[in-house]
């Protein structure tokens, strides 16, 4: 059978599309970028995670299952539950979630990747090395053993002298270095690279999820980021942050922590809420009702769960009336689940739902989540959280919202886009029987847990006394324990064999309405053959035809331009604005992420000198990869044309790196104020605070070296300025000014904390001082570094009044470091000079 | 039924068995909350069981549907909960605050909370006492806690809510028994290896009986 032109036409552009987006095989697999595979790769990591954190539950029902057993001693069960928190918290739940997300995100906007493919592959080794790192722990017989929240000062070095909680906060760090790169990864690429036409409000309901859990990330984490630097700080160099003596607070590391902690279980929620709201309307047969309610709901649910974390420290001893602040707060984000919850019934009400598979776990989804949301705001109740605070109570409430209103809901998930992975369909039977062993075994186990709670059983005990009125209610919970397991099991064996035994499913066996399952099965690498212009909420829906249009290059970029490309469109009126240029397969993602797991390895290991040298090495891997991402004739042949519409992003002045920069440094920012929280609370609650009348910092060579910030900044900006007016000259010139100005301000800084003659291991105050000067030096250091970099690619003609994009990035770090060098002279020396003022 | 129920939840841990106004009236907010509870939860899973069941509706009765179902289930269904809860709890809460409507003699007590045992102090009366307090029934005490190396939290389920004791702080905790009798008090804050051994006891006596023990430890 001859094909016409067009049909040769389409396939010579997917065989063009398949060797551009190619995906090596073998051990070169290390180095591939693409968002499919790193997506599926997480997820598959964490479901390994997933069985060792269960394995070890089984290991506590079991000792639990009588009383006083020690099939386990103390410290190994302590080991235990520690562990189990912690891997089933950083190493399966959120890592599980973005790597579906991941997987989704670019498949339902349009788009043929995310947009820092390389930055997904670091991202991911860091995930997997840090896991290892931390698991070795259960191999070198030192796990952490102070809980999954490693409360001071129960976790610092007098009372935690293995390395176990080191292995915790430098493993876990550097897990959370994942997080925030997909984070920044999903914020821009939901922003800048939708297909064209598809406003915000036209967006799948699933990407308004993932966004307001990406934002929830960058501001949620570096508080925990940077209390686990202090802490660690305190431990490995007697740095005073939480310790009484010296003026700490072991309430500080609360605060720090929770201040994570509970935006932490929105971010896990909203993932799986979204799976819910996707998988509703498809099998509802009609459009979700209440989009714009659900939005609000999210939006708000975003903002007000980081007003709540206090909740978990209402046995502290706060003021009362924070206390009641924070359980209306904590009540009232029952308002906006609320509303969710009411749409998705709506939509079901008014549509006439098809009985399958996955709606089978969001029916378990909606029983055990609202259970657990229902025995939240029992909890938020101040007297009543007095009484079950710390007990089994507030554990089964905890794995009623976490696996009933994330684990279903993923459960849900997996199965409805296993036929778009695979093309094929899981067992009926099995499935089934894992999904009732799961819900009976789950609600068995944890639904008595609430009345063991109340009967006075505490959490984290490695035994307990028989007679008590506990016995039973323990045995009963672990039976269910082991039932659940099973359940588990079936599932796991379910999705493994359907791969070779499933039924074929045929293209949108579901007949779903977003974009992902325009694609064949299983998609190719890059997504779709040539993208749309969306006009309508529901594309397969209501505009039938348009995947074997997509297919047959009917749409966008159907060029063969030879580069990994993919569109990007404004942030709000979705027009088409650049041609991003994604980099391709590269080894800098593994190398870089190893050899920082070198620098961990070394730095648990107390062999100081290694983690620095490593620690360069690894900064010199950054800067290379930094230099061969940018625009160069070789790599961006394309950006020297100017005649190309929509331009290549190297000619326009707001690509990926600019707003993937932007994004990061809202992170920064939040890790920033963190530390400043830490510096009024220390300073107003601190039980031994003690502050020098003057502030060793002298504001004079302070005062220099912020000017000289400023006329770095400045001269640099004018200069951005003339490029933007299209005057590009002697700009290798202005770069190394700036460079030399920027210097002497490092110097002038460094030059201060020398005479101020910090005393860290003696005064909180000064530790604080200390973790403040570096940072500023370090930022400035980059942004200096960086600008010399841009000297460099100017003399070599990579940048100039034609590609005026990389200065625009280099600018961003300037006016940080600028803000945040300011702030710092307002927060921590003209403050402290104003309050001791007579 | 309630005396069944009830006597599944004795236990000398059990904050449903209570033995002090503290718990009686957390005992008393749990069973209001978890009747309400269960109640919402069943009409939940009602309504969502019927919505499974029907045809497909036109967009106009559909969207009136929902917007009966957005607003009133999801907006005044838990913004009038959430009102009763507080109109009671705050309150209730408010009553349990170591804080005293007028000037009173009260006895108080310096517990001192270390890994893994109570050192209790009697400063009117120089006592000293290890895992155990003793305190007069029918009357509020006033417990000082401190704790000398980590966050433990002392915690008697029958009596009061718990309340942590934080190294290089002071926290105040309002303790009072209905009857004599001996109650059982643990730790509950994790502090580490025998957090699972930190009991210690709170017998309570009639007044009388009291000041007539006092005496007696005051005698070397």
């Amino acid at each position: 059978m001859t094909m016409s032109r067009s049909e040769q036409a389409a396939a010579a552009l997917r065989q063009h599309l398949e060797e551009v987006w190619y995906n090596p095989r073998g051990w070169r697999a290390f180095s591939v970028v693409n968002h499919s595979v790193l997506g599926l790769r997480s997820l598959l990591t964490g479901t390994c995670f997933f069985i060792v954190g269960g394995l070890l539950a089984m290991l506590m029902r079991t000792q639990l299952a009588l009383p006083e057993q020690e099939l386990v001693d103390a410290q190994r069960y302590n080991q235990a539950f520690t562990m189990h928190g912690t891997v089933m918290m950083f190493l399966f739940a959120l890592p599980a979630l973005s790597g579906l997300a991941m997987y989704l995100i670019p498949k339902m906007i349009g788009a043929r990747d995310l947009l820092f493919p390389r930055l997904s592959a670091f991202g991911y080794y860091c995930y997997l090395f840090g896991g290892l790192i931390l698991l070795s722990t259960l191999l070198w017989g030192n796990a952490p053993a102070a809980g999954w929240f490693m409360y001071t000062p129960l976790s610092d070095a007098r009372y935690s002298p293995d390395a176990g909680a080191d292995f915790w906060l430098i493993g876990i760090t550097f897990v959370e270095i994942s997080a925030i790169s997909t984070a920044v990864e999903l914020v821009v690429s939901i922003l800048r690279s939708r297909a064209p036409g598809m406003t915000l409000r036209d967006m799948p309901i699933f990407c308004w999820y993932i966004l307001a859990m990406a934002l929830m990330i960058l501001f949620g984490f570096p508080p925990l980021i940077l209390g686990s630097l202090l802490l660690e700080l305190e431990r490995a160099a007697g740095f005073v942050f939480f310790a009484v003596e010296g003026g700490g607070d072991p309430l500080l590391w609360q605060h720090l922590f929770w201040l994570f902690g509970h935006p932490e279980v929105y971010i896990l929620f909203l993932p799986a809420a979204g799976i819910v709201s996707t998988l509703i309307p498809v099998f509802a047969q009609r459009p979700l009702i209440g989009y714009s309610w659900i939005v609000f709901s999210i939006i708000l649910i975003g903002f007000i769960s980081f007003g709540l974390w206090v909740h978990h420290m209402f046995t502290v001893g706060i003021p009362h009336l924070a206390q009641a602040f924070f359980s209306i707060a904590s009540m009232l984000i029952a308002i906006p689940t609320g509303i969710q919850l009411f749409a998705w019934l709506a939509t079901l009400w008014a549509g006439k739902v098809v009985w399958r598979l996955p709606m089978l776990w969001i029916f378990g989804f909606l029983v055990i989540f609202v259970c657990g949301g229902l025995t939240g705001v029992m909890l938020a109740l101040v007297p009543f959280d007095w009484q079950v605070h710390d007990t089994h109570f507030v554990v089964a409430h905890m794995h009623y919202v976490l696996v009933g209103g994330m684990l279903f809901p993923l459960i849900a998930g997996l199965y409805f886009w296993l036929p778009h992975l695979s093309g094929r369909m899981p067992s009926p039977l099995l499935s089934r029987w894992a999904f009732w062993l799961t819900f009976g075994g789950f609600n068995l186990t944890f639904l008595l847990m609430h009345l063991t709670g109340l009967l006075g059983m505490p959490r984290r005990i490695y035994t307990y006394p028989a007679d008590v009125g506990w016995d039973e209610l323990n045995l009963l919970s672990s039976i269910g324990g082991f039932v659940m397991a099973l359940g588990i099991a079936m599932l796991i064996v379910d999705i493994a064999l359907h791969f070779r035994f499933g039924r074929p499913a045929g293209r949108n066996p579901w007949n779903a309405a977003t974009l992902e399952w325009a694609q064949s099965m299983p998609p190719p690498a890059y997504n779709h053959v040539s993208l749309p212009v969306i006009t309508t909420r529901h594309p397969l829906w209501n505009h039938p035809g348009l995947a074997e249009e997509m297919s047959e290059a009917c749409h966008g970029l159907n060029d063969r331009s030879g580069i990994r490309e993919t569109y990007g469109t404004n942030a709000v009126t979705a027009e088409a604005q650049e041609r991003m240029h994604l980099p391709s397969n590269s080894w800098l993602p593994l190398g870089t992420a190893f050899v920082i797991a070198l620098t961990c390895c070394a730095l648990l290991a107390s062999l100081y000198w290694v983690a620095l040298l490593t620690a360069v090495g690894a900064l010199l891997l950054l800067l290379r990869w930094s230099w061969i991402n940018g625009a160069h004739p070789d790599y961006s042949p394309a950006a020297l044309d100017a005649t190309a519409y929509p331009p290549v992003h190297w000619r326009t002045r707001s690509g990926p790196g600019l707003w993937g920069t932007a994004t990061a440094l809202l992170a920064d920012g939040a890790l920033y104020l963190s530390l400043i929280f830490g510096w009024l609370y220390l300073w107003t609650v601190a039980p031994q605070w003690s502050a020098p009348r003057s502030s060793p910092l002298s504001l004079a060579p302070l005062l220099i070296s912020g000017v000289f910030l400023g006329a770095a900044s400045l001269w640099y900006w004018r200069g951005v300025q003339g490029l933007r007016q299209g005057r590009g000259e002697h700009w290798a010139q202005r770069c190394l000014l700036t460079a030399g100005l920027g210097l002497l301000h490092v110097l002038a800084l460094l030059y201060t904390a020398a005479q101020a003659e910090l005393q860290p291991t003696f005064s909180s105050h000064d530790s604080v001082l200390f973790v403040l000067i570096a940072y500023l030096v370090l930022h400035s250091g980059l942004a200096v570094i960086a600008t010399l970099l841009q000297a460099r690619r100017a003399q070599l003609n990579y940048v100039n009044a034609r590609q005026p994009y990389e200065p625009e990035v280099v600018l961003l770090l300037w006016k940080y470091a600028l803000a945040s060098f300011w702030t710092a002279l307002a927060a921590f020396v003209l403050l402290p000079l104003a309050w001791s003022v007579p | 039924m309630c005396v069944l129920l009830l006597t599944g939840c004795e236990g000398p841990y059990s904050t449903l068995h209570a033995a002090g106004p503290a718990a009686r009236t957390t005992a008393l907010l749990w069973w209001c909350m978890a009747l309400f509870a269960t109640s919402v939860l069943i009409g939940v899973i009602v309504v969502w069981s019927l919505a499974l069941k029907r045809e497909a509706m036109d967009e106009r009765s559909a969207r009136r549907v929902a917007r009966r179902l957005i607003i009133g289930g999801g907006i005044l269904l838990p913004s009038l909960s959430i009102l009763v809860l507080l109109a009671f709890g705050i309150p209730l809460g408010h009553s349990m605050l170591p804080i005293f409507a007028s000037e009173r003699e009260v006895l108080h007590i310096e517990v001192t909370a270390r890994q893994w045992q109570w050192d209790v102090y009697y400063p009117a009366q120089n006592l000293r006492l290890s895992n155990e307090l003793h305190i007069p029934s029918g009357e509020p005490v006033l417990i000082h806690l401190r704790a000398r190396d980590v966050v433990h939290a002392f915690w008697v389920p029958r009596l009061a809510g718990k309340l942590d004791a934080i190294p290089g702080h002071t926290t105040t905790l309002k303790l009072e028994a209905d009857e004599p009798g001996l109650y059982h008090g643990q730790c509950a804050e994790f502090c580490g290896l025998q957090h699972a051994r930190m009991y210690f006891t709170v017998e309570a006596h009639e007044v009388a009986d009291f000041a007539a023990w006092l005496q007696a430890q005051e005698r070397p």
